[in-house]
């Protein structure tokens, strides 16, 4: 099994946002692999590996948009397993949803895989498109928000458990497929494969980098196009015009009763 | 003439509330455009819903009510709401962020071959648009420069539409050939609850990691029930597993806007602030008079839930009886 793994590279999340004038000021970010697609590295090699033996049985190929430092993030994820890079350049804070879904579409036409790994959303444009763009050029079958997934014994099957309103639905797509994947992905046993015992548990959380994956990583190969090579040069359709921080919340009263607490619902907000 | 097409859900012969804001987002969308506003309800039976949509003061609703679209499938429904599109001349699509519309209107974008704008905060031009980014810790404005635009609403940024006016005509339109692509709903594993649906709720209590362990969500129930209020929690406490995962709140969980937001034992992450800091009155219950939380509660109460909530779920028990 051949699977294509989108990564982007966004400002640490867990770091406070700076603005200089009508924009974001990058100028001191971090930059971190997106956690949705952190997720997506680690679902794709859960489906391609025995894991109960420690073996390789597929393919995992990371993309990423962005510019030359966007390899640090790749290196990252070939350091976790995956086998393979291919870093497009672009301007990662400009470029919008299609774009980035025309590109990996072209990549796909190349690559040919089985399936398509995605996280659900960039956790710094938040536009959750991405996946779907790229499954509705290509014609392919879409499960978004998948918490759990499980093989086919053919293989050529994937029953997607997406999370949805009011519970999680089960949806069967055959393959070549997109698939977005959401936090719950990366529980113990969310990812069935067939290969591995279905009594494996995994520890919680993307894997660690073995300091042997690390240095296997820079042997990886780390290919480097541009949208041009790919016949994916488009415009952006969505701009940004400028970026400003919301109005902050004033911080309230403290109460020290419940007593307090419900007379003041009562009568001061009129809520209860 | 030009048209603002907006797709809502139904669920038997009702429209489903999370659908409402959307259309007061159509509304307004017409009016900045000088165009009509068009509803399409699309689903095996959604024409038992057309009625209430009708009352919604759109030109027209227009239905596609097949058998053959009994489960909700992107595959079959994304070709349909784009053909629809094209065959009103709209140049906007839009639909409620629900969980459907954010798995759906990127792919009718795909076959519009036209840009989106995701989550819409606000309208500030014909095709521009003010929407959260980074966790709703920056807005941006956006402007969508494709003739033909689609955007998701966020449910909690405009009013639910009320009916308005004489009811307007109900086109029914086929589906046509639908195609699966092999995909499939295999089933639907319902959260049961007898409680409000978590967006649409005029109160939300949630619990955190704090609360330790489902059972003492037990201490959130009763207070939900005293109040009417729908239930939410932190990621940290569905995580852990204590309650389902669709009661999340947050930046990748639910965004909620309620009258009244009573957070138990959360600390107040960025990630979960921003599913709720847009309620009116947010009430805090922490023991940590450190937790973040406090920064944006209106009311805050240091104290141990463990003492404070059954004590509050007394007071407004006896705040009810004194009222009715």
């Amino acid at each position: 099994m051949k699977i294509l793994v989108t990564l982007k590279r966004v400002p640490d999340p867990e770091q406070k946002i700076k603005f200089k004038g009508e924009a974001l000021d990058l100028s001191s970010a971090n930059y971190v692999v997106n956690p949705f697609d952190e997720y997506a590295v680690e679902t794709a090699l859960r489906l391609t590996e025995k894991a109960d033996a420690a073996a390789r049985i597929g393919e995992v190929v990371v993309v990423s948009i962005g510019p030359k430092e966007a390899a640090q993030q790749l290196r990252s994820a070939l350091a976790m397993g995956a086998d393979r890079a291919i870093l497009v350049a672009g301007d990662d804070a400009s470029l919008d949803s299609e774009q980035v879904a025309r590109i990996v579409a072209k990549l796909c036409e190349q690559e040919k895989p089985d399936l398509v790994l995605m996280g659900k959303q960039a956790v710094d444009g938040d536009s959750n498109q991405a996946g779907q763009l790229v499954a509705g050029y290509l014609g392919l079958p879409q499960a978004c928000f998948a918490s759990s997934l499980e093989l086919s014994a053919d293989g050529k099957t994937l029953t997607v458990g997406r999370e949805v309103d009011g519970g999680v639905e089960l949806k069967r797509v055959p393959l070549p497929a997109v698939v977005t994947v959401d936090l719950r992905i990366i529980q113990p046993k969310a990812v069935r494969n067939r290969v591995t015992s279905p009594e494996h548990a995994y520890q919680e959380g993307p894997r660690y980098a073995s300091l042997k994956g690390i240095m296997a990583a820079k042997k990886k190969e780390l290919r480097e196009v541009t949208p041009g090579d790919l016949g994916a040069a488009t415009a952006a359709r969505v701009k940004i015009v400028k970026i400003v921080a919301p109005a902050a919340r004033k911080a309230g009263v403290k109460v020290e009763t419940v007593q307090e607490l419900v007379k003041k619902l009562h009568e001061e907000a009129k809520v209860i | 003439m030009a048209t603002v097409l907006v797709l809502c859900e139904s669920k038997g012969s009702a429209l489903r509330g999370a659908s409402l804001p959307a259309v007061s987002f159509g509304r307004e969308m017409a009016k900045a455009r000088g165009a009509e506003l068009a509803l399409l309800l699309v689903g095996a039976g959604a024409s038992a819903a057309a009625g209430d949509a009708a009352k919604l003061g759109a030109q027209r609703v227009i239905v596609v009510d097949d058998p053959r679209l009994g489960a909700y499938l992107a595959e079959t429904w994304a070709p349909i709401v784009a053909r629809v599109a094209r065959e009103q001349g709209a140049d906007v699509v839009a639909a409620t962020a629900t969980n459907l519309g954010k798995d759906l209107l990127p792919r009718v974008a795909a076959l519009l071959d036209c840009g989106m704008a995701s989550e819409v905060m606000a309208i500030l031009g014909p095709s521009r648009f003010r929407r959260p980014m980074l966790a709703g810790n920056a807005l941006a404005e956006i402007e969508v420069t494709t003739p033909t635009l689609v955007a998701t609403v966020r449910q909690t940024e405009f009013p639910p539409a009320q009916p308005q006016g004489t009811p307007c005509e109900i086109v029914r339109v086929e589906a046509g050939a639908v195609s699966d692509l092999g995909a499939a709903f295999v089933a639907l594993q319902e959260t049961k609850s007898e409680r409000p649906e978590l967006t649409e709720a005029r109160i939300v209590v949630s619990g955190g990691r704090g609360m330790r362990n489902g059972e003492n969500f037990g201490f959130i129930e009763k207070l939900c029930d005293v109040l009417g209020a729908a239930m939410g929690a932190s990621r940290a406490a569905c995580d852990a597993g204590f309650v389902p995962n669709d009661l999340q709140v947050g930046q990748t969980g639910k965004v909620v806007a309620p009258d009244l937001y009573i957070a138990v034992a959360i600390s107040g992450a960025i990630q979960h602030l921003a599913g709720m800091k847009s309620s009116k009155v947010i009430v805090a219950v922490n023991k940590d008079a450190e937790a973040p939380i406090f920064q944006v509660a209106d009311y805050g109460l240091v104290a141990q839930w463990e003492k404070a909530i059954p004590e509050l779920t007394e007071e407004i028990q006896k705040l009810k009886s004194a009222q009715s």
